[in-house]
């Protein structure tokens, strides 16, 4: 069969499951005995077993395949977890992560091999198993031919037999051709009920109810006829094959027998035990699913944005012409349609927003890593993990991140003894904080470490030619700060093999530019340092007010909008160059938009009274003169190009309703 | 791009010469359409066109060429050609024809044309007595001064 039609499919579930998989062990080195974080880890290793093998990735089934048989020990009780096992599983991770990656770029697993984690792992079960299989043999499953009963059903079994009732399993095979199973296998149910009581079910009831069952299932039954009767009873229903009986007398004799069954199988890796295990896992990973869902493919969805974007530019411009007409009809339609279009919007928009979780969920291992490499104790606090943004950013967002984690962890945070000479606590904090803010999304990188040396930055940005000795001198300390975004910078003394490559916060800044987001620091001597990062919501459409300066319009982001006011002309001052007005009981620096864009005929400056549009960019403002307003509009961005990317002060650019192209203010850099 | 496959060329006219542009660059001819200026762009940047959605940035070739500016006319035209991925107009006077040039008929540019800067060209072709110089349309894209 070919299987290349399955291998996208195996390789992003695969990468789903792997992450998965990274939580639970996270989790299962906080909370060793958590019995669901370990039913989950087998569950994962037990589907990519599965999921591998159909592939025929062996090496990765084998893995997983020692993995599932220490994690069941651990599960029965046989072996404690402890940090070496951890590790192991960690380093089972690794591999899975190198051979699913590997196949998703070369179609093979790699040449990397497995067998020295499957030896850890075959260390791990022999050093516990020869104590272990005798205490365990009183909680183990008892293997007893087509149906295997728990200790539960054991001591039903036992107080049965004991009351006098006999006790059969019965395997039912339904012909080949049957059409409702279910059906049969109902009507065989209730001929067993008028005669016993079914106290088991392989598979389980509500699975046969809906048809999951090839042509065969067992059920046991509590019983005072005897078998002839039933054999009669069940034989006489159309379509049923074939009816095999099974009579139970004791069940400490079967106890004994199946512990030996058990315990050669751990030591061999025996096939039963898997089927074992593939029954009662298969019923776990059907109820944890939950809600349907779909995988579509994402250019799909941008094709769909698309399209969208078209149909909104399409009403604006029905929305001019409606404008012009008395036609109560056209109005009335091309209101409809403007609501429908926003909620049409909306929901392509919700559909492409994945939870910030997903990138999140990598941190807390490598902070685990990359502390213990670096002998710092860290604790890293997730929050708002839930908190949406398109997918594209998703993608995109999660480099920066690991630049800045390591940063924080490698620079900010200090070593053990400097901590402690410090009076600080020994365990480092890092924070990192997801929020909705308006109709941006802001990530914090937060570190309690020793904040940001100032002065140390200066020096290197000296040395390395980025500004000159006066520069510096006269350099206030948020300007110094930015000094740590320009290319080629990098304070580590030591070149690390966590950061200090010199190739880390341009690139952040670069990146999260390019998303159309900015990136700033706080930093407190000796406190910590704090890295904000604000990304747009969506990236595709937004709200803004369309102004017009000169003969031109222009478009400015809703979202960066503090207010809009009216100031005279003669209330402008001149400080230091830079013109200011006093707004609000504040210093506002004022931007004269015609001069910075350089548009003729502008008429602004010779007003009386200007029109100022006030913009915040985080906690700073500024007052933008224009012309005059036209209005808020729901503008599609498209951008300039590669050919222009490179130009200042404008963000992209809009078609507006008659066809026009109108550019949208970076209202960033100008302030 | 000096490796050509074709050699059809569309041909037009910018001042008194003619120049010509490989067939397989070219999207299409438009008429003039509306120009937002593009502020702290390139001077011979026009600035930007709505082209059935998308946005793209015109350049006027006579201000690329340092010819004399002169106004639009009804017969001045957008060329729009794609290099790369990268998709531009080219605003120039007239467009006339598409001619087949021989490799042959093309010969290596002079070393001093006096109009134009000539990285741009990378062949002189002749069509009986005319001669079209023939433009490397990913220069003209990638030299941005």
């Amino acid at each position: 069969m070919d299987m290349n039609q399955y291998l996208e499919i195996f390789i992003e579930e695969s990468q789903e499951h792997l992450q998965s998989l990274n939580q639970s062990l996270l989790g299962l080195e906080t909370n060793p005995k958590d019995m669901q974080i370990l039913n989950e880890i087998f569950r994962v290793a037990h589907t990519i077993k599965g999921m591998a093998g159909t592939m025929g990735y062996t090496k990765m089934t084998n893995l997983t395949h020692q993995m599932e048989n220490v994690l069941d020990d651990i599960r029965n009780g046989k072996i404690d977890v402890s940090t070496f096992i951890v590790d192991v599983l960690f380093e089972c991770l690794d591999f899975l992560e190198n051979a699913v990656n590997h196949i998703a770029s070369n179609g093979t697993e790699g040449n990397a091999s497995a067998d020295d984690i499957i030896v850890k792992l075959n260390n791990i079960l022999v050093g516990k198993n020869a104590e272990a299989a005798v205490t365990a043999v009183a909680s183990e499953a008892v293997d007893q031919g087509f149906m295997k009963f728990n200790q539960y059903d054991n001591s039903i079994v036992a107080k049965a037999l004991e009351q006098g009732f006999n006790v059969f399993k019965v395997q039912v095979l339904l012909d080949s051709g049957c059409m409702l199973k279910a059906a049969r296998a109902f009507i065989v149910f209730q001929t067993v009920e008028r005669y016993g009581e079914i106290i088991k079910a392989i598979p389980k009831v509500e699975d046969i109810e809906d048809e999951k069952f090839e042509n065969e299932f067992s059920i046991a039954i509590i019983t005072s006829e005897n078998e002839a009767v039933l054999r009669k009873e069940l034989e006489s229903i159309s379509e049923v094959n074939k009816v095999i009986f099974e009579k139970i007398n004791e069940v400490e004799v079967e106890l004994m027998d199946s512990a030996q069954v058990n315990a050669s199988e751990i030591l061999t890796d025996g096939s039963t035990q898997n089927e074992e295990k593939e029954s009662g896992e298969d019923l776990h990973s059907k109820k944890s699913k939950t809600g349907k869902t779909v995988r579509v493919d994402i250019d799909r969805l941008d094709n769909l944005m698309n399209l969208v974007s078209e149909l909104i530019i399409i009403k604006t411009r029905l929305e001019g012409a409606g404008a012009d007409t008395t036609d109560e009809d056209m109005g009335e339609a091309v209101e409809y349609l403007e609501r429908i279009t926003t909620s049409l919007h909306d929901a392509v928009m919700k559909v492409r927003m994945v939870p910030i979780e997903r990138v999140f969920n990598r941190f807390p291992r490598m902070v685990r890593d990359l502390s213990k490499e670096l002998g710092k104790d860290i604790t890293l606090s997730l929050s708002g993990e839930e908190t949406e943004l398109d997918r594209t950013v998703i993608d995109e967002i999660g480099d920066p991140l690991i630049h800045l984690i390591r940063n924080s962890i490698d620079h900010g945070i200090e070593d053990k003894e400097e901590r402690t000479k410090k009076g600080k606590p020994v365990t480092g904090n890092l924070y990192l904080r997801a929020y909705q803010d308006g109709n941006s999304v802001v990530i914090e990188v937060e570190d309690d470490g020793n904040g940001i040396d100032i002065g140390r930055v200066r020096k290197k940005a000296i040395e390395k030619g980025i500004i000159s000795q006066s520069e510096a001198d006269t350099m206030d300390e948020k300007a110094s700060v930015e000094l740590l975004f320009k290319p080629g910078f990098s304070t580590a003394e030591k070149i690390s093999d966590i950061s200090g490559r010199g190739v880390g916060l341009d690139v952040v800044k670069t990146k999260i530019e390019s998303l159309n987001g900015v990136v700033e620091v706080e930093t407190y001597s000796g406190k910590g340092s704090k890295f904000i990062i604000r990304l747009p919501l969506t990236l595709a459409i937004i709200q803004a007010l369309m102004v017009t300066i000169g003969s031109e319009k222009y478009a400015i982001p809703l979202n960066v909008i503090r207010d809009i006011t009216t100031i005279n002309a003669d209330s402008i001052r001149n400080i230091h160059g830079q013109e200011v007005v006093l707004n609000r009981e504040s210093v506002l620096p004022i931007i004269r938009l015609n001069k910075v864009l350089d548009v003729d005929g502008s008429t602004a400056d010779a007003e009386e009274e200007m029109t100022i549009v006030v913009v915040k960019k985080g906690e700073k403002h500024a007052g933008f003169i224009v012309d005059s307003l036209i209005g808020q509009q729901e503008i599609v961005i498209k951008t300039l190009g590669k050919y222009l990317s490179g130009i200042r002060f404008i963000a992209g650019a809009t078609i507006l309703g008659d066809g026009q192209v109108a550019l949208i203010i970076d209202t960033n850099s100008l302030i | 791009m000096a490796a050509n496959i074709t050699n059809k060329y569309v041909v037009f006219k910018l001042e008194n010469e003619e120049y010509g542009i490989d067939i397989l660059r070219v999207k299409e001819i438009k008429e003039m359409l509306r120009i937002t200026r593009v502020p702290k762009a390139p001077s011979f940047v026009r600035g930007v066109v709505n082209l059935r959605g998308e946005v793209i940035p015109v350049i006027d070739l006579r201000k690329k060429f340092n010819l004399q500016q002169r106004n639009d006319t009804g017969s001045t035209r957008i060329i729009i050609v794609t290099v790369d991925e990268i998709t531009v107009g080219l605003i120039i006077d007239t467009s006339s024809e598409v001619l087949e040039i021989e490799k042959e008929f093309i010969e290596e540019p002079p070393t001093a044309i006096a109009s134009i800067d000539h990285s741009y060209i990378y062949g002189i072709g002749k069509v009986g007595a005319r001669l079209i110089i023939l433009l490397d349309v990913s220069k003209i894209i990638s030299v941005t001064a």
